[in-house]
């Protein structure tokens, strides 16, 4: 157990008097999984409610597929994102590797289908509700969208927090594409991995608690927007 | 957006031909219907006898396998049905506040606010859900939730309001309740066509009656004359109470 006590005392110091370098690190994990949550949420969105509403041939299999899209292992994304952005790749003349966007795009690919997959639930649900009252209020298929999407807020809402907290704690996919580089593309997690491996505990730590309170902030959050939704027969996930 | 149609002072709603099959069954067979006589209409039939059928195709809801559904001699084209309103078995709510529900059918006819605003206060305090106006729909009690969903069907502005067994879930007070909005509402010249297997809940609103068994109208006329005088055999058996499925 040799100074773990001491590495901690140190991890509450560096949170407690706000460590610039702590912060910063912070601030840019902040930065890259609310970009990406958002970004994701305007394809994702769009495509779970077309999917839930729209008769198109090829739409079971597009649902099955982003379904199992839900469960991509990061490093994988990170490893095509990677080969899509490096020099040689196809979008290689961007120079976009080892940047905060490159790592933005490798959450968005994660992201994106967990938004859609639980957007099309969500919205196939309450059109199946309310299909024959919007009929007979004489509102089209396609304009019934945004009242589906308003009326569903409740759930998408965990949506988008359940993206987010896959974002935030996800660390395979943006060591490959982000390179951990000090001031550029550290975030919390990938720092964690390197300086524990360094031996530098008390960062780690540090960063480890935040993390952790993100984390519980959010599953928290869901579970009350959940509560919410299940006492309005929302549903969700 | 649709076009707000004045109401007609008599709508005429004509069935000609209807037929749905499944399975190669007929479940609906109306080959000819003419609701002229003075409102309220009632669709009266036990369970399964094709009422709810029949009033989704007159609210255009259901596309029949054959025949034809026009209101004064007009097909049911999307101006015709945006002057008829329908309220459900279980009112279907919409995921916002008493208010919300009202707003949304008021915009969709657009409204000003202010006339939003005016119309949706009268609407609220007819229904007596004025103090609840705030409140999520869904946390309303059945009878209220009804109430409201026949409220929105009023803030259509429509001529014709259709009616699917709108107090099968309530208790005797709500029910009592929902008779007296759909009696207003046919007193102020609306085209009411509800449907209902109660038969006391038909002696109490009918002045026009349509009785309907195995998917077909048996019978057809005014209240007063069908109840005293059937002439069907099975309508006489389901007056008695005889006459189940
Ligand atoms: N989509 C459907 N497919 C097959 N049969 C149906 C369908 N909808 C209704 N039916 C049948 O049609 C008959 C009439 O149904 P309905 O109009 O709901 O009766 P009710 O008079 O009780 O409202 C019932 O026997 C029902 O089982
Ligand atoms: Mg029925």
């Amino acid at each position: 157990m040799q100074d773990f006590t001491q590495e901690f005392i140190i991890a509450l110091k560096l949170v407690g008097t706000g460590d610039p370098e702590l912060w910063a690190i912070v601030l840019l994990s902040l930065k890259v999984s609310v970009l990406a949550v958002i970004i994701s949420a305007l394809i994702g969105m769009p495509l779970g409610a077309g999917l839930a509403v729209g008769r198109f041939p090829g739409r079971r299999v597009l649902i099955v597929l982003i379904n199992a899209l839900m469960g991509l292992p990061p490093v994988v994304v990170g490893l095509l994102v990677y080969l899509m952005l490096s020099r040689s790749g196809p979008l290689g003349v961007l120079q976009l590797l080892y940047t905060p966007t490159a790592m933005i795009i490798a959450q968005v690919v994660l992201v994106t289908p967990i938004i859609a997959a639980l957007t099309r639930q969500v919205v196939e649900m309450l059109a199946t509700e309310y299909d024959e009252q919007l009929r007979s209020l004489g509102v089209s298929r396609l304009s019934s969208v945004p009242v589906l999407l308003w009326d569903g807020r409740l759930a998408l809402m965990t949506a988008l927090l359940a993206g987010f907290g896959r974002a935030i704690a996800e660390v395979g996919a943006v060591i490959i594409v982000g390179g951990n580089i000090n001031h550029v593309t550290r975030v919390m997690t990938t720092t964690i991995a390197l300086e524990t491996s360094k031996g530098n505990l008390a960062l780690a730590l540090a960063l480890g608690a935040i993390l952790i309170s993100l984390a519980v902030s959010v599953t928290g959050a869901v579970s009350v927007l959940s509560l919410r939704g299940e006492r309005q027969g929302v549903g969700h996930a | 957006m649709r076009d707000y149609q004045a109401p007609s002072d008599h709508p005429i709603i004509s069935v000609r031909g209807l037929c749905i099959a499944r399975d190669g069954r007929a479940i609906l067979d109306v080959d000819h219907l003419d609701l002229d006589g003075p409102g309220p209409t009632i669709i009266l039939g036990p369970n399964g006898a094709g009422k709810s059928l029949l009033l989704r195709c007159l609210h255009g809801l259901i596309t029949p396998d054959g025949g034809a559904v026009s209101q004064n001699g007009q097909a049911l084209t999307d101006q015709v049905r945006a002057g008829q309103a329908m309220v459900f078995q279980r009112p279907v709510l919409l995921r916002r506040s008493v208010a919300g529900n009202l707003d949304f059918v008021l915009r969709r006819r657009g409204l000003s606010r202010v006339a939003r605003k005016a119309e949706r206060e009268a609407l609220l305090a007819q229904g007596r859900l004025a103090d609840k106006a705030r409140q999520s729909a869904r946390s309303l009690s059945g009878g209220e939730a009804q109430r409201l969903a026949i409220l929105r069907a009023l803030a259509c502005k429509p001529a014709v309001l259709f009616l699917d067994e709108p107090t099968s879930a309530l208790d005797p007070e709500a029910t009592q309740e929902v008779e007296q909005m759909v009696l207003r509402a046919s007193g102020q010249g609306l085209r009411v066509v509800m449907v209902t297997h109660d038969i006391g809940q038909a002696r109490r609103l009918a002045r026009e009656v349509v009785m309907m068994h195995g998917g077909r109208v048996i019978e057809k006329g005014l209240a007063a004359q069908l109840f005293s005088g059937p002439q069907n055999d099975l309508t006489r058996r389901f007056l008695s109470g005889g006459l189940m499925v």
